[in-house]
Formats: C-alpha cells, sequence, structure tokens
C-alpha cells in the first residue's frame, strides 16, 4: 500500500515538473530556512575506487532513491548500486520489428494496389524486398535506442535541483558525487548525513529545490 | 573586455575552467622523432591508452580547451582556403542545376562518371567512423577512444558529401522526391526491385543511423562543455568576444555576447540536460551497444547495396558476385586512409593532442590499412582470376582489353594508379620502422586515398565505356565543372571537419576517462 502512495506521490510531483498550471506538487517533507523544498544531499568524491565503495554501502544502508554522479560510466556501477537491467532491449526488439512490419506493408501493400509488372519479375517475390525490410528495421531500432533511452531517463530536462549546486558542475569534469534525496523514505537530513560521512564523502550539503 | 588580468587567469584556474592547455609534456613528440613509450612488443605488457600521467582534469582541459580558446592562426588559414573551395562547388553544383547536366564531360556510352565515382569514394570514406565506433567498440578495442569521436565525424561530412552526387546527376532534381514512397497523383511508386532504390533506403538510413551514434556519444561532452562554460559565467571569469583576425589578438566587438553565453545556450540544449546520473549511464552504455549491434551489419549492408547498383546489371566488368565484400574491404580500406590522413597533422598543430592519440594508435591503424589493402589486392586479383576461368570472352575483354593491358586500354594509367597506390603502398607496412613513423602512415594514407578514387573511376568509366558493339565506344573526358564540383566536395568535407574541431569536442572525454587507470574501481591501478 505505501509503495502504491509512493508511486501516485512520484507521478503527481511528475506532471507538476511539466505541467505546473495542472497540479500542485505535493508539500514537501523537509524545507530548508530560507522555506524552499530540500531536493537532497549530495557528497563528493575524488577517486573512483571511493566512489564505487560507498555506493555499495549507501546501497546496503536500504536507500532506493538515490543516485552516483560520475564523469564516465563507471564499471559495474549497476551493481554496486543495485540498479535493475533496464527494458530498453525490449523495447528496441519492438522498434526492430516495427520497421520490419512497415517495410513488409509498405512494399506488398503497393504491390497489391499498383501492380505494375517490372522487368518481368513476379510482382509478390521476397528476395528483392530484403534490403528495404533489413534497413528499416535498422533504422527504427536506432531511433527507438536513442530516444527510447533519453526517455527512460526522463530527459531532455534542462533544470534540475541538482543544477543549482555549483560543485556538482565539476562531475562533467573530475569529480564525483552521491547524491540521496528527500523522497527516499529513509531518507533523514542527520542520520544520512552521518552515512555519507562515514562513507568518505566530503563537502556534503543539502541541496534545494527552488522550483 | 580586454585581456585577462593575471589574478583573474588564477582564479579561472583555480575553478577548474581554465581554457588553456595543461603544460604540454618536456619533450611534445612531433611526428617520425621518436618513440613515445607506447610501442611496447612485449605482449605480456599492455601500451598507455593516455600518455604524460594526465589527470582527468588535464584530459578534459586540453580537449575542451582547445574548443573554448581561440584556434592556432593556421586553422582560419585552412579555414580561409576550404570554405573558398566548398564555395566553389556549391557555385557547380548552382551552375549545373540552372544549366542541365550537359554540363559534365557524360556522354550517351559513358552516363555514369565522376558524379558516381565521387559518391562511391565518399561513402566509402564514410564507413571508417562506424566500423570504429560500432565493430571495435563490439570487439572491446580500448584503443578505439582515442579516434572514434573525430571518425565519427569524418562519416557524417562524407556522407553529406556523398548524398549531393546522386541528388544532381538524376538531371531534374525536383522530381528527386519520387524517390521517396509518397502517395501522390501520378500514381507513380518506386521501384523497389531495384537495387537503385535499395541504395536510397541504405544510404538514407546510414546518414541517420551515424549521425544518432555520433550525436548520442556527444551528449555527455556536450555537457561537460555546457557545464565549463556556466562555471566562467557563474565566476565572472568569461572572456568577451572577438573576431578571429589573420594578424594580431582579433576584433573585440563588444556589442555581441559573450561566447559561454551562447554555449550555455547551444550546448545546453544539445546536452538534453544530462546530468551524469550513474542510473542514465546504465541505459546509455545499453543503448551504444545495441547501437554499436545493429550498425555493425548495417555498415556492412550499406556498401554492400552500394555495390549491388553495379553487380545486378549485365555489364561485363560490373555482374560480377564477389563485389559486395570486395566493397566493403575497399570502403574500410578508404575509411581509414582518411581518419589517418586527417589525424597526423591534428597531431602536430594541436601538441596536446598526441598524448591521446599515440604512435600505438597510429600503428594500428597502419595494421588495419594493411589488411584491408591486401584484402582489395586479393579482390582485383581473384576478379581478373574468374574473369579469365569463366571463359566469357566479353568479361575477359572487359578487364584484358579495357583496364589492364597499356597497348590496349586507353584507360591502362588509371588501372595501374588504383593498383599501386592501393595495393603497392600499404606493403611498406610490413616494416615495423615504417609503420611506426607518422611521416611515412600519412604519405601511405594519401596515396590510398586517391587510389580508392581510381577505384570507383575504373570499375564505374572502364566498364561502361565499350559496349558490346564497337561502333558504341567511346571515350570519357571530364569537364572543368566536374573537376571542380569534386575539388568542392573536398572543400566542404574539410570545412565542416574544421568547424567540428572548434565547436565540438574532438576526443569522447567520457570514453577516453574511461580508458585511463584512475577509472578502475579497484585501488591497485
Amino acid at each position: 500500500m505505501s509503495t502504491m502512495k509512493t508511486k501516485i506521490t512520484e507521478l503527481m510531483s511528475g506532471i507538476a515538473d511539466y505541467f505546473p498550471m495542472l497540479m500542485q506538487k505535493p508539500a514537501p517533507k523537509f524545507v530548508t530556512e530560507s522555506g524552499n523544498a530540500v531536493y537532497g544531499m549530495i557528497a563528493e568524491f575524488s577517486e573512483t575506487p571511493k566512489v564505487f565503495k560507498a555506493a555499495m554501502k549507501v546501497r546496503d544502508a536500504g536507500y532506493t532513491k538515490w543516485d552516483v554522479h560520475t564523469p564516465f560510466p563507471i564499471h559495474d556501477m549497476e551493481e554496486a548500486m543495485g540498479i535493475k537491467t533496464t527494458k530498453l532491449p525490449l523495447l528496441a526488439a519492438g522498434a526492430a520489428l516495427s520497421g520490419l512490419l512497415i517495410a513488409i506493408s509498405l512494399q506488398w501493400g503497393i504491390d497489391m494496389l499498383y501492380p505494375v509488372v517490372l522487368q518481368g519479375k513476379p510482382l509478390f517475390a521476397w528476395q528483392p524486398f530484403m534490403p528495404v525490410m533489413f534497413e528499416l528495421s535498422i533504422l527504427a531500432t536506432a531511433f527507438m535506442c536513442i530516444f527510447g533511452m533519453l526517455a527512460l531517463n526522463g530527459l531532455p530536462r534542462f533544470h534540475h535541483p541538482l543544477f543549482s549546486n555549483e560543485r556538482f558542475h565539476r562531475v562533467s569534469n573530475d569529480r564525483f558525487f552521491i547524491a540521496i534525496e528527500a523522497s527516499d523514505p529513509n531518507f533523514d537530513p542527520i542520520k544520512t548525513k552521518k552515512l555519507l560521512e562515514e562513507v568518505g564523502g566530503t563537502d556534503i550539503t543539502l541541496v534545494e529545490d527552488e522550483s | 573586455m580586454s585581456d585577462m588580468h593575471p589574478d583573474q587567469e588564477t582564479t579561472y584556474q583555480a575553478a577548474g575552467v581554465a581554457t588553456v592547455q595543461p603544460v604540454p609534456r618536456q619533450q611534445p613528440i612531433i611526428p617520425g622523432t621518436h618513440d613515445d613509450g607506447t610501442l611496447v612488443e612485449d605482449p605480456g605488457l599492455r601500451a598507455p591508452l593516455v600518455l604524460g600521467e594526465r589527470s582527468f582534469d588535464d584530459i578534459t582541459n586540453t580537449v575542451c580547451g582547445y574548443t573554448e580558446a581561440p584556434m592556432p592562426k593556421i586553422w582560419l588559414t585552412a579555414f580561409t582556403i576550404t570554405s573558398t573551395v566548398a564555395a566553389i562547388g556549391t557555385g557547380m553544383i548552382l551552375y549545373l542545376l540552372i544549366t542541365g547536366v550537359g554540363v559534365w564531360g557524360l556522354n550517351n556510352q559513358v552516363d555514369w562518371a565522376w558524379d558516381i565515382t565521387n559518391f562511391v569514394f565518399w561513402i566509402g570514406i564514410g564507413h571508417a567512423g562506424t566500423l570504429i565506433s560500432a565493430i571495435l567498440c563490439l570487439l572491446k578495442q580500448n584503443w578505439r577512444t582515442a579516434v572514434n569521436r573525430a571518425a565519427e565525424a569524418m562519416t557524417i561530412f562524407a556522407v553529406i558529401c556523398a548524398g549531393i552526387f546522386p541528388g544532381i546527376h538524376v538531371g531534374r532534381v525536383w522530381f528527386a522526391w519520387f524517390l521517396a514512397p509518397v502517395p501522390n497523383s501520378n500514381g507513380i511508386w518506386p521501384n523497389f526491385r531495384s537495387p537503385l532504390l535499395w541504395d536510397v533506403f541504405a544510404v538514407s538510413t546510414y546518414a541517420t543511423v551515424s549521425l544518432l551514434f555520433w550525436y548520442m556519444g556527444m551528449i555527455p561532452d556536450i555537457a561537460t562543455l555546457r557545464d565549463r562554460a556556466a562555471l566562467r559565467l557563474h565566476k565572472g571569469v568569461s572572456r568577451g568576444f572577438k573576431l578571429p583576425t589573420p594578424i594580431g589578438d582579433g576584433l573585440a566587438l563588444h556589442f555581441m555576447p559573450r561566447p559561454d553565453q551562447i554555449r550555455v545556450l547551444v550546448y545546453g540544449i544539445l546536452s538534453v540536460g544530462w546530468r551524469f546520473s550513474s542510473r542514465h549511464w546504465h541505459r546509455y552504455e545499453k543503448a551504444y551497444l545495441m547501437l554499436a549491434g545493429i550498425s555493425t551489419p548495417l555498415v556492412l549492408s550499406v556498401h554492400s547495396i552500394v555495390s549491388f547498383d553495379f553487380a545486378t546489371s549485365v555489364i561485363p566488368g560490373w555482374h560480377t558476385t564477389i563485389f559486395p565484400p570486395y566493397f566493403v574491404a575497399g570502403a574500410v580500406f578508404g575509411g581509414f586512409a582518411m581518419v589517418l590522413w586527417l589525424m597526423i597533422p591534428l597531431r602536430l598543430f594541436l601538441p596536446n593532442f598526441s598524448d591521446i592519440l599515440t604512435l600505438r594508435h597510429l600503428e594500428n591503424m597502419a595494421k588495419i590499412l594493411l589488411l584491408t589493402g591486401t584484402m582489395v589486392g586479393f579482390a582485383y586479383s581473384m576478379e581478373f582470376f574468374i574473369a579469365w576461368y569463366g571463359a566469357n570472352e566479353f568479361e575477359f575483354a572487359a578487364f584484358a582489353n579495357n583496364r589492364v593491358n597499356p597497348a590496349k586500354a586507353p584507360y591502362w594509367w588509371a588501372y595501374w594508379t588504383m593498383i599501386i597506390c592501393n595495393v603497392g603502398f600499404p606493403q611498406v607496412f610490413w616494416f615495423r620502422k615504417m609503420r611506426q613513423n607518422p611521416l611515412v602512415i600519412w604519405i601511405v594514407a594519401s596515396a590510398v586515398t586517391v587510389g580508392m578514387w581510381f577505384e570507383r573511376f575504373v570499375i564505374i568509366v572502364t566498364s561502361i565505356h565499350r559496349a558490346f558493339l564497337p561502333g558504341e565506344w567511346g571515350m570519357f573526358y571530364p569537364t572543368w565543372v566536374d573537376i571542380l564540383t569534386f575539388v568542392g566536395s573536398l572543400g566542404i568535407f574539410l570545412t565542416l571537419f574544421l568547424l567540428f574541431l572548434k565547436f565540438l569536442p574532438m576526443f569522447a572525454l567520457s570514453e577516453v576517462k574511461l580508458v585511463m587507470p584512475q577509472s578502475h574501481t579497484d585501488d591497485h591501478h
């Protein structure tokens, strides 16, 4: 029941992010002194092995709504974080199939609606239709790979609370960050801060959600 | 804004957003001088992929620094020349559109000549990029990180150049939309049994997928450029707009927005708000792997389908089953030659790049040139052998009398140029010293590029300039429009490449960082 409730809250807040005229954001759990909602807490790391070990500890502490931000994809990070494998390959397979179906219906359909015998070749021979079937499947898969990936990631999203933190910009250069969201059921300003200190994070700060 | 105060420059660097290059290493590597330490022959040792004990920060500064700081003067000179040539080429295309295909040297006998030669030449060059980014990715060849971005960019630009030629050679360009299967009042649909239509689908799919692949790889790196520009604006250390001038420091234009403001906007939109999240990286890597997986058969299919344009015809010299693999090998060969041809000068003019693009990388690519060059050589000899062994006198005449024999074939010089450049030159790479010398590699790459153009010329023109009846025999002479259109396409290609150097990250930053020892998750690197 509680998971259902969290999901509904998440959905509402997601809709409110994009269409603020439709829905009001649910009241935040934590508020800073200036009255802004707390997005979460971030801790900085400067070396790959450290952030990798820290990620495992944060996972073991039972957090679910958190993330590790790294300048490059770290090997086996999905295991260290306990991320479930993405469904993207399934979606891509579906896209490949629909590309194939488009090609089949395009070529056979045209032959059915406008039967014109060309070069003395049989109307419904499948052999000459293979190249276009292949190309369109590839095209559809490629579109799904990139746009599906972006959609599952919730991108494009040009504003994010993390961007308001100046230090966070170095994530694109050489720093690693662990960010734990305030919407995580386990989040507690004091306990979370202690955990992040224990795992070796520096410059631990609260990030405000200014939107 | 005038030149920066020294204090400000220090803040700038402390902020980690320096546009100045990290200090070049003690002995910057000049092509052909000496070993840079990557040429180890011990199979138990792995050559480092990034030299000079560079940190992540150094790599970011090197790659982004060249994009953010003014380019060296030689860039401006090169850009002036190439964009002028590109303008001439565009003028030739316009002249052709206004006047008609008669401005080319095509005639009744040779109705495909430089136009299709240039098309196949360019589309072939485009293959190296996808090969490096897809096939080498699947094979876990980490050295590809040094060249994949530039090679992918080169692919896009080569495909753009390739796309021009079939588009304009149809004569009435305004009917080019007939190629697309759209409902129309004529009730005419494209002929799906024609290889020319397969070609339309193959090349447009290839262009789209390559573009997507290139763009997706660039999203995190563009985000790096965005963050650096945003930080500079935030700290008030961004420079004013300066128009580059041939002499002096450039012309300060105060009414223009700061370059960093434009960067934040443009790179911000292009990077779709990428925030380097591991959850995102996970899907990103899956998507990348799948794109690599589908691009591999795609890249093989594209040049196969291009070769069907010829192979499914009944013209002696074209009607051969060896064409698909032979064309693919040739495309990879020509593409790698172009990558080397472009990258070696970069090591000279942008010296810090030689830490990322090491002699080892060049040697690996030289080995691929040797391999594919030898495959192409095998295809040439097999084609000739089958023409003789197949006992079809027309097929044999297409080779012996129209290509090889200087006494009979008017185009013998084109054939032998092709053989010397494509089969002869790469053989020097059997010698270690030769394939470790950037100057030698560059010379061979130039020869191969010439040779691969001649290969397509030989295949296309020498096969059709003499049909079955001697009364139909003719020659092809290019007009000045033919020549300038081809030279113009080179200009378009190089102009786009120079713009890419200036405005986009030249190396795949996140991938280069991934192959550095600091990226390992265990403590002992």
